[in-house]
């Protein structure tokens, strides 16, 4: 059995996507800047595929602009927000402890440039709450900033009430949609989202394409200079192909996804509940509140990397928060803004499902992650302290509510 | 190409010398839950000489294959050969390890260091300390490791 259970991470490009980009490669190869017709034919496809994506967004087709992906999406947003907030003389930005690095990153630099940022807290449930959003909104904020759900745990954020409360006060309010988007309704007017950023390939579209939505009246900031292409916000001759996949892709998973939806939640749910009944095992993340697909869990005494290798050898793809799989010294940095010690999120991983996923695929990846999780114990110093008394340990022995 | 060799997949996915030995003579362990991974060696020695030796690991693959072929390295060793065995030559032996995994085969050289510094403290057998480096803190580890 081979299960891919990594879709967070990323997906297999669909036939879709394929078709269109190959169709397109080979008969719209011109530059949507040329005025000749092989070059307007191009540019018809490009044009095509923003309004195709405008539809889906519930926004003007001008509102769309096309990057090379999510992460760059993130990064001018947020600059853009906060050099429009600058000249106004505002410098503050509200943002979570557990989004993406392409946003803490981006603000790490602004803070650099003398920016000042709030980093809310994401609670043990690993959901911000839109009070303490509209608390630490101040005369000088100038943006705030929340993923939609998050990459590692799922979670789903309240953005249509956070939305609410910028729009009131006046503040913009962008939103990294990258995993929520093909996966949960997204509607920029009724979130009252100034900005999203969106990436094509975690919702079976090709990488190296992505969205950013802007709100008619803000003005972006460039971050790649030298031409007029994007409506002279973003250089460089379009990746029309990629476009034109996204498109396809973006159009397929819409309209699945109330479907794909219903067919997730019980599996996610039957995965939940079977993992939950390996001791001292604890669920990341709220049960409910989280994307159709996601589940990530904490095990104690073991780390996530060997973890991942003796599934690997089963046939099942998926990640972990633990250090040795980002290659840095702590662990993600997700898992502890909900509040993981060090040593339980170490032992972290992440199933991230695909649509087709079957109950007996689901059946195997809990028996499979049963054995490795034991066999792992098994030559674990670690676990032997703690069923030993030696250490403490931090989870109950069961999650009992998660228990079907 | 894959990020471990053939050999570190090898011994990752069948250990040699998992295990423990309750009558052990020495007994080290390295390591912390918080930084990820915990080495833990036991060794049976007579007339000088590592008779057997077992391995317990908390960590990622290159740690458990890096104790795993430590072990191999020092078995039916004379002590005195073991304590010469360095992280490198673990290294080597697995084919190389990333460099961001080099830590483990040092993790596996103090571990099995602390194991015969147990032997002599508990046999009351001299020693120069200076061929027992204390144990560096957990940043040291992964800054060197890095």
């Amino acid at each position: 059995m081979n299960i891919y259970a990594d879709h967070a991470a990323t997906t297999k490009t669909s036939r879709a996507a394929i078709d269109a980009m190959v169709d397109c490669m080979e008969n719209c190869y011109g530059n949507p800047s040329s005025l000749y017709s092989v070059g307007q034919q191009a540019k018809t496809a490009l044009e095509n595929a923003r309004e195709k994506v405008a539809k889906i967004l519930n926004c003007d087709p001008k509102e769309i602009t096309f990057t090379s992906g999510g992460s760059e999406a993130d990064n001018q947003a947020i600059r853009s927000a906060a050099y429009l907030g600058a000249k106004k003389g505002k410098k503050h930005i509200i943002s979570t402890a557990f989004e993406h690095h392409a946003v803490l990153h981006t603000l790490k630099k602004l803070e650099q440039e003398g920016f000042t940022v709030t980093l809310l807290d994401v609670h043990k449930e690993g959901i911000v709450s839109a009070k303490e959003v509209a608390d630490a909104i101040r005369e000088d904020t100038a943006l705030v900033t929340v993923m939609y759900a998050n990459n590692e745990i799922g979670t789903i954020q309240p953005i249509a009430e956070i939305g609410k409360i910028c729009r009131e006060r006046g503040v913009l309010f962008h939103t990294d949609a990258v995993q929520a988007i093909g996966h949960i309704s997204v509607d920029v007017q009724r979130d009252a989202v100034d900005m999203l950023s969106l990436s094509a390939h975690k919702f079976h579209g090709p990488k190296g394409v992505g969205v950013l939505y802007a709100r008619k009246g803000i003005l972006l900031t460039n971050l790649i200079e030298g031409g007029a292409q994007e409506r002279g916000k973003r250089a460089g001759t379009e990746n029309v192909p990629g476009i034109v996949g996204m498109t396809a892709a973006l159009e397929e998973a819409a309209k699945h996804l109330e479907e794909h939806r219903k067919h997730l939640i019980p599996l996610r749910n039957r995965l939940i509940s079977g993992l939950s009944k390996i001791e001292y095992s604890e669920l990341n993340g709220d049960p409910e509140n989280r994307l159709p697909g996601n589940v990530n869990f904490c095990f104690e005494g073991i780390e996530g990397e060997s973890l991942l290798l003796l599934l690997d050898d089963l046939g099942i793809q998926a990640s972990s928060g633990s250090a040795c799989t980002s290659g840095s010294l702590d662990p993600s940095h997700v898992l502890l803004a909900i509040g993981r010690l060090h040593e339980v999120a170490h032992g972290s991983l992440r199933l991230s499902l695909g649509e087709d996923i079957t109950e007996e695929e689901i059946d195997y990846i809990i028996e499979s992650v049963r054995s490795v999780v034991e066999r792992l114990r098994a030559m674990s110093p670690f676990w032997r302290d703690l069923i030993n008394g030696k250490r403490p340990h931090v989870f109950k022995q069961y999650q009992t509510q998660l228990l079907q | 190409m894959a990020l471990y060799s053939e050999k570190v997949m090898d011994h990752f996915r069948n250990p040699r010398n998992v295990g423990i030995i309750e009558d052990a003579d020495g007994v080290g362990e390295v390591g912390n839950p918080v930084c990820g991974d915990i080495m833990k060696i036991y060794l049976k020695i007579a007339d000088d000489t590592i008779t057997d030796v077992k391995f317990e690991t908390f960590g990622c693959g290159s740690a458990i294959a890096s104790s795993s072929m430590a072990t191999e390295l020092i078995k039916g060793q004379p002590l005195a050969d073991a304590l010469k065995l360095t992280n490198k030559a673990v290294t080597e032996a697995l084919d190389g390890l990333p460099a961001h995994k080099l830590h483990c085969s040092v993790l596996a050289e103090e571990a099995i260091k602390s194991a015969i510094k147990d032997y002599y403290d508990k046999n009351g057998i001299a020693y120069d300390p200076a061929e027992f480096p204390e144990e560096h803190d957990c940043e040291a580890c992964c800054v060197h490791g890095a």
